[in-house]
């Protein structure tokens, strides 16, 4: 069952088009991976789907309910309680330590006591390994630790979909390689559903179950979807330039002439 | 017939207008719905502010009150002096200090050092994405980060006028004892002159004043836009946007005070 289905997405500003005729399905318990070069319109795509863009043209539902268009703000509400969201930064609240920044969306959507909003908080953390940081404050962790504590918030109402916008950016790669890790065992052992934004290759190919890839190129006016699939296979099969210069970490045969 | 550009000023400042009545409208929504997202407007975010905004703002509040009442005493001294009237200066004074210097000087303190901190810290929470963390999260940014701001500027602004007063008249009457005056004498005539309705005029006036402030730190706060000098941008926008919507305001008390015989 199809946890995401958007349809016909495309996104204007002004008189550029950064994308149009964006089409995909997202299955339930899946890692999709929405991957191409700088510039090709990955995060406007994941804050169309998380709602902070309303999209040009096309609609996105999630479960089943649609969240685009003029009438649909209470499903948008409600569907913000189904998924969580990493920032690619973190966006961890400066002010709050880390377990203040997990405890805050069981404060403000449960009505656990203190203590059990606590010791929750605490649980997730050390489900993404910072058991011992709880009391720190983000200024006072790494950048990975930062990109796991954000994960901790996101999934601190046990969402089913989680999506991460460049989860690897700016980690050396053994770090990202443990995100790479956490987010399969969160998928295997909770059947979380993930909405990838990356281009590092290795991601990619560690944890994607299904990716789409974009270009800016696309069409003649606009980027688009150039290959959908899973990322072997398309890294074994595909002829299209711009994805096997991708997947070769190749330059174009235009660029490189 | 070709169409005419509008010019580069007129847009940003058409913008700048449309952009405050969307605040002022997310502002009003905010106070509307804030009995259904009451947990969204925390008391602790509102004793924090308070304690920044007020608290650690008063030795500087003080410092400034002692000063200007000190400065305002010498100065019309010597005029005062030529007519044989410097016990007056205790008049003068006490109700230029309760119904306006106080006030002022107060939310000119306010918009220097916490309207542009309301800026600068919203500013980096956008930069930082965090607004949108709350935005995806369902949770307004106007309950969540304006409202207890402005309840706390509301909070302490009055209180913050009240020590200037009082430091103003401390200062004064320093100088008047130095002019050969006794503390009887300078009390008396600061009886005689400012009245309580002065003195509640003058906090009325604050509280709106740090009101408005952090309205318009928070807004230029949230309106930040991107590049490294956008945080210093909003920062500034705030204390020149607090300082002149005050002292704006302040036309507007005095003439609603004149008209009502205040």
């Amino acid at each position: 069952m199809a946890i995401i289905e958007a349809s016909g997405l495309a996104q204007r500003f002004g008189d550029r088009t950064i994308f149009r005729d964006v089409s995909f399905r997202v299955e339930e318990g899946q890692v999709f991976v929405l991957l191409g070069g700088s510039g090709c319109g990955k995060s406007t795509l994941m804050r169309q789907l998380v709602g902070l863009l309303p999209p040009t043209e096309g609609e996105i539902a999630i479960a089943g309910a649609r969240i685009t268009g003029p009438d649909a703000a209470p499903a948008l509400a409600a569907a913000r309680r189904r998924f969580g969201v990493m920032f690619q930064s973190g966006a961890l609240f400066g002010s709050l330590d880390l377990a203040g920044n997990v405890m805050l969306p069981l404060e403000m959507f449960t009505d656990l006591p203190r203590a059990e909003r606590a010791a929750r908080a605490r649980a997730k953390l050390a489900e993404v390994g910072l058991a011992d940081a709880a009391d720190r404050l983000p200024a006072e962790i790494s950048g990975g630790m930062a990109k796991r504590a954000a994960i901790a918030r996101a999934l601190a109402l046990d969402p089913p979909l989680l999506f991460l916008d460049e989860p690897s950016a700016g980690l050396d790669p053994i770090t990202a390689a443990e995100l790479d890790r956490l987010i399969l065992s969160l998928r295997d052992r909770r059947g979380t559903s993930f909405v990838v934004v990356t281009h590092e290759l290795a991601s990619i190919l560690a944890i994607g179950d299904a990716c789409l890839m974009l270009d800016r190129n696309a069409w003649p006016d606009a980027g688009g979807v150039i290959a959908a699939g899973p990322p072997r296979v398309l890294k074994a099969e595909s002829r299209h330039p711009v994805v096997r210069a991708f997947f070769d970490r190749a330059p174009l045969a235009a660029e490189a002439a | 017939m070709p169409g005419r550009r509008i010019s580069p000023r007129l847009a940003a400042a058409f913008a700048t207008a449309t952009g405050g009545l969307v605040f002022i409208g997310a502002l009003v929504t905010a106070l509307v719905r804030l009995p259904v997202n009451r947990r969204q407007f925390r008391l602790s975010d509102v004793a924090r502010e308070a304690e920044q905004a007020g608290f650690r703002a008063l030795p500087l509040v003080l410092l400034l009150g002692a000063l200007i009442g000190l400065i305002l005493a010498f100065q019309s001294a010597i005029p005062m002096r030529r007519f044989g009237a410097d016990i007056f200066v205790a008049n003068l004074v006490s109700v230029s200090l309760l119904r306006e210097l106080g006030p002022l000087l107060s939310a000119v303190i306010l918009a220097g050092r916490t309207g542009s901190a309301f800026a600068a810290e919203l500013g980096t929470m956008k930069v930082n994405q965090e607004l949108d963390a709350l935005a995806v999260m369902g949770l307004d940014p106007v309950t969540l980060l304006v409202l207890p701001r402005m309840a706390a500027t509301l909070l302490v602004t009055p209180v913050l006028t009240l020590m200037m007063d009082a430091a103003g008249l401390i200062g004064m009457t320093l100088v008047m004892v130095g002019f050969g005056y006794s503390e009887p004498a300078i009390q008396a005539q600061v009886q005689q002159a400012a009245s309580v309705s002065d003195l509640i005029g003058g906090l009325a006036k604050a509280a709106v004043f740090g009101a408005v402030v952090a309205a318009i730190g928070c807004r230029a706060g949230l309106g930040t836009g991107n590049g490294p000098r956008a945080v210093g941008l909003a920062a500034t926008a705030a204390v020149v946007g607090g300082i002149v919507a005050t002292i704006l305001l302040d036309g507007a008390f005095a003439m609603l005070f004149y008209r009502l015989g205040w």
